[in-house]
């Protein structure tokens, strides 16, 4: 298929104007490591992102980073590292589901999939500054800014968090970098059911220990505490106040690898089945869990208190899920891994009720017109 | 001054006939159309500017905003929406030929939901009555705008307003969860809920600081968060703004983020100082008021770090607090500013750019040259973590031009935070004040874009007209592509 591969602002404009004068739909790709995530799309060329890379500004003092849209998130977080700091949302890692090594930092906004600490720090969303892009018109604009806080017009920025490519080619975005916690550990409670564990994480989201991550794997309830050592150690001391059951400690090192697993699906990675991502109620997650498998055969993750749940199921059931997320209170489900035709019989994203869908293809084309940029992969 | 859009001739018997199909929608005292009666709404937080609605409506239920947002739009008459009236920027100033919508009846706090930790409430109850609904618990609604015993979490909404501890635990984009919102043409939609995303689009995060522009909030759902176990603040004086701006550079690249982080200058303490008189040194360019909250043993550790920093920053005087009460003492300087600037001069003008933080002493002495050019005072407080700066211009507003000194003084500061790389307004919004000066800051390109949004929500620019956006095209000429078919212009375009 023709490729678009831009190096610089000036040539993305050319591109995308290009792909108007010629009507072809483009397809967005950074690394492509989240290509397989949503519908197919249906595009006749390629604009290919990658080759617009590097950092431009970074001052850990301002909390701020500027990079092109194609800059790997390795290089980024290497910087980052420098500095003893990171993207506090914690980003989702496509390598264990989809088996790809490294994303770019547009296809890391584009998809704004947040980790465990999302409960304590906020979404991708949260997190972007300003941006620059190339909208479906072929124009050049930007939006926001490059400080931390800013309420200047209305905020793009969130919107392009979570577009998947849909409302711009993104050429330079600014997010905030956070300082890295100094140490962490992980509290891990076994012996709980799984409406027990709820219970149990709610009290622990609930109480003064500052959770950062609180999840449900493996048959125990998982809660993750971080900064500066004494503080841990005390409110180490608040979680296990909060439960009778048996609790072992992950020191630093085990419970980074325990989190990265549950941030990226990795309990799914070797098992066959699709795999959905599901945002409900927190406390309505283990009682969609149970639900579901009086109907069918279920293994589940709980992140977010359970207000994010894994889900692999042997076939995707997008509706009977769906009625069931309803009737636990509503929220949204994403189909993260299918094949292909299956991807294109299913609704990957969560069907809209006609009001919020027409207001929703409104936005659309007050950013891309003619529906050029990743077209169907939403839908 | 601002030039407010000129109202559309509304004849009287035309004003006669909204008012009385207004009353069929909105039933009992809920439309007020007599002058007296709606002088308390010609303003809002943007004393210098007034001006009469040309109608006032406080619905009750969300079928009568519904019923009220679709009848306007049918007829194409505009629609001001308004919380609590405190907006700094003229958001909530009415126009003449705009109906008020004023949300304040919707009052009540419907659900505490501690299993989720959100507070499901309507739009016209305030930022402290969230608190005060979850504080016997133990929780609280972090955001803390200075206005927050009046100002409504609708208005919170609109403006995306901020506050002193907004570093640490963000504006009210980063509280919210859900809103219920609806549009121009009455139809009511929900955005996001108890979950924590909201799926498709972000519709949720722009509709948050859209300053009443893309629709009317009638419900709103917020995060609670427990309320940290212990806070101290220190102080500390320093001989430049620079090496105060250096400490807190220095404490943030030692991976620490406190609760707040405030500067004051030499003018702002020493009316604060008059005003509270609670120890503040009267012989520092800059104060510098730290706050940790947590854990008292990281508190306690924090402190202790932050002193070191501040010591080989070159902090000349120190003072720790070691009880609430000298905690309050500590804040009560800071918290007063505002009113402590208002006695030494018979008007203040409350500026609110973001700059980079490095640039601080750039601005500052900035700000002092356009002190002398406009030939009028001013003192400067600064929410020092987010580089979000508040010049407090002084002035007289009984003396003839010192208003358009002011503002122009106002806009020549903002202009300079554009310059150093930062924006117009960190929290207090555009509205109508800052609305001429966003050219500075956007293109054409992105400006249109931004109403190309607007556009998408309420094609006719019935909400909120006039406010944000200096002009607003017509929605069908900025919809217009020029695509030039069968064209290869693009032949030196890399493509593989």
């Amino acid at each position: 298929m023709l490729t678009f591969r831009p190096e610089t602002e000036a040539q993305l404009v050319e591109a995308v104007q290009a792909a108007i004068a010629e009507r072809r739909r483009l397809e967005i790709l950074g690394l492509g490591s989240k290509r397989a995530i949503g519908r197919p799309v249906q595009a006749d060329a390629v604009l290919d992102l990658s080759g617009l890379k590097g950092i431009l500004a970074y001052d850990p003092a301002e909390l701020v980073l500027t990079a092109r849209a194609g800059t790997p998130l390795s290089e980024i977080e290497a910087a980052m590292g420098e500095a003893r700091q990171h993207f506090a949302f914690e980003p989702f890692r496509p390598a264990a589901l989809l088996g790809s090594a490294d994303q770019t930092l547009g296809g890391l906004v584009a998809a704004g999939l947040a980790g465990p600490r999302r409960i304590q720090a906020g979404s991708v969303r949260d997190h972007v500054l300003g941006f620059s892009g190339v909208s479906g018109r072929g124009e050049a604009f930007k939006a926001g800014g490059k400080v931390v806080k800013n309420v200047t017009g209305f905020d793009l920025s969130k919107l392009m968090a979570g577009s998947w490519g849909t409302l711009a080619a993104l050429s330079e975005i600014t997010l905030k970098a956070l300082p890295r916690p100094e140490t962490e550990q992980t509290l891990a409670v076994s012996g709980l059911s799984e409406a027990e564990g709820g219970a149990f994480l709610a009290a622990a989201m609930g109480s003064a220990a500052d959770v950062t991550g609180a999840a449900m794997a493996g048959g125990q309830a998982l809660v993750r505490l971080e900064g500066i050592a004494p503080s841990v150690a005390y409110r180490a001391g608040l979680i296990r106040a909060l439960t009778g059951g048996e609790v072992t400690v992950h020191d630093a090192a085990a419970s980074a690898a325990t989190w990265a697993a549950i941030r990226d699906g990795a309990a799914f990675a070797d098992r066959p089945g699709v795999v959905w991502r599901v945002s409900c109620a927190p406390s309505a997650g283990p009682g969609l869990v149970a639900a579901l498998r009086g109907e069918m055969p279920v293994e589940a993750v709980y992140d977010w208190q359970a207000g994010l749940v894994w889900l692999r199921l042997d076939a995707p059931h997008a509706e009977l899920l769906r009625t069931h997320l309803a009737r636990a209170g509503g929220g949204h489900a994403t189909l993260i891994r299918a094949d292909a035709p299956t991807r294109r019989a299913t609704p990957c994203f969560q069907p809209q009720d006609p009001a919020l869908a027409a207001l929703t293809q409104r936005v659309r084309a007050a950013f891309d017109p003619l529906g050029l940029f990743n077209p169907g992969r939403m839908d | 001054m601002t030039l407010l859009p000129v109202p559309d001739l509304i004849a009287p018997m035309q004003r006669a006939q909204i008012v009385a199909d207004l009353r069929a929608l909105v039933p009992g005292e809920g439309v007020v159309d007599d002058a007296r009666s709606m002088r308390v709404f010609e303003s809002d937080g943007l004393t210098a500017y007034a001006q009469m609605p040309l109608v006032v409506v406080l619905p009750e239920t969300v079928d009568q905003v519904s019923a009220v947002l679709a009848y306007c739009h049918r007829n194409g008459v505009k629609v001001v929406p308004r919380g609590s009236g405190t907006s700094l920027s003229g958001g909530a100033l009415p126009l003449g030929d705009a109906v008020l919508l004023v949300m304040s009846r919707f009052n009540r706090i419907l659900e505490v939901d501690h299993a989720n930790r959100v507070v499901v409430a309507q739009p016209g109850v305030t930022n402290l009555g969230i608190t005060q609904a979850v504080q016997d618990q133990g929780f609280y609604y972090a955001p803390d705008p200075s206005s927050q015993i009046a100002c409504s979490i609708g208005g919170n909404v609109a403006e995306n307003s901020g506050g002193v501890h907004c570093l640490k635990y963000g504006l009210t984009a980063n509280n919210v969860l859900g809103v219920e919102l609806v549009l121009i043409d009455g139809t009511v939609l929900r955005l996001g809920g108890k979950h924590l995303e909201a799926g498709g689009l972000d519709l949720l995060g722009v509709v948050t600081g859209s300053e009443g522009l893309l629709g009317v909030v009638t419900e709103v759902t917020v995060r609670i968060l427990r309320k940290p176990a212990t806070a101290r603040a220190v102080m500390w004086g320093f001989p430049t703004s620079e090496s105060a701006g250096d400490c807190v550079a220095r404490i943030i690249g030692a991976g620490i983020i406190p609760g707040g982080m405030e500067i004051m200058d030499r003018p702002a303490i020493h009316a604060a100082e008059a005003f509270v008189q609670v120890g503040y040194p009267l012989d520092v360019e800059a104060l510098l008021i730290v706050e940790l909250d947590g854990p008292e043993v990281e508190v306690n550790e924090l402190l202790d770090r932050c002193r070191a920093i501040a010591g080989h920053a070159g902090a000349v005087s120190e003072r720790v607090s070691t009880s609430e009460a000298e905690r309050m003492a500590i804040w009560a300087g800071r918290k007063a500013a505002f009113p402590a600037v208002g006695r030494i001069s018979p008007d203040y003008y409350c500026m609110d750019g973001t700059i980079p933080r490095k640039a601080l002493s750039r601005v500052l002495s900035g700000i002092r040259d356009l002190s002398d050019k406009h030939g009028l005072r001013v003192a400067n407080v600064f929410h020092a973590g987010d580089g979000n700066l508040h010049p407090l211009i002084l002035y007289d507003a009984n003396q003839p031009g010192q208003l358009d000194a002011a503002e122009a003084f106002g806009a020549d500061i903002l202009r300079l935070c554009v310059a150093v790389g930062g924006v117009l307004t960190g929290e207090h919004g555009v509205g109508i004040e800052k609305r001429d000066l966003m050219p500075e800051m956007f293109e054409k390109v992105d400006l249109d874009q931004q109403v190309r949004l607007k556009c998408a929500f309420d094609e006719e620019h019935l909400l909120n007209p006039g406010k944000v956006y200096p002009q607003l095209c017509r929605c069908a000429e900025l919809g217009r592509m020029h695509v030039h078919h069968g064209q290869l212009p693009f032949a030196h375009l890399p493509r593989f």
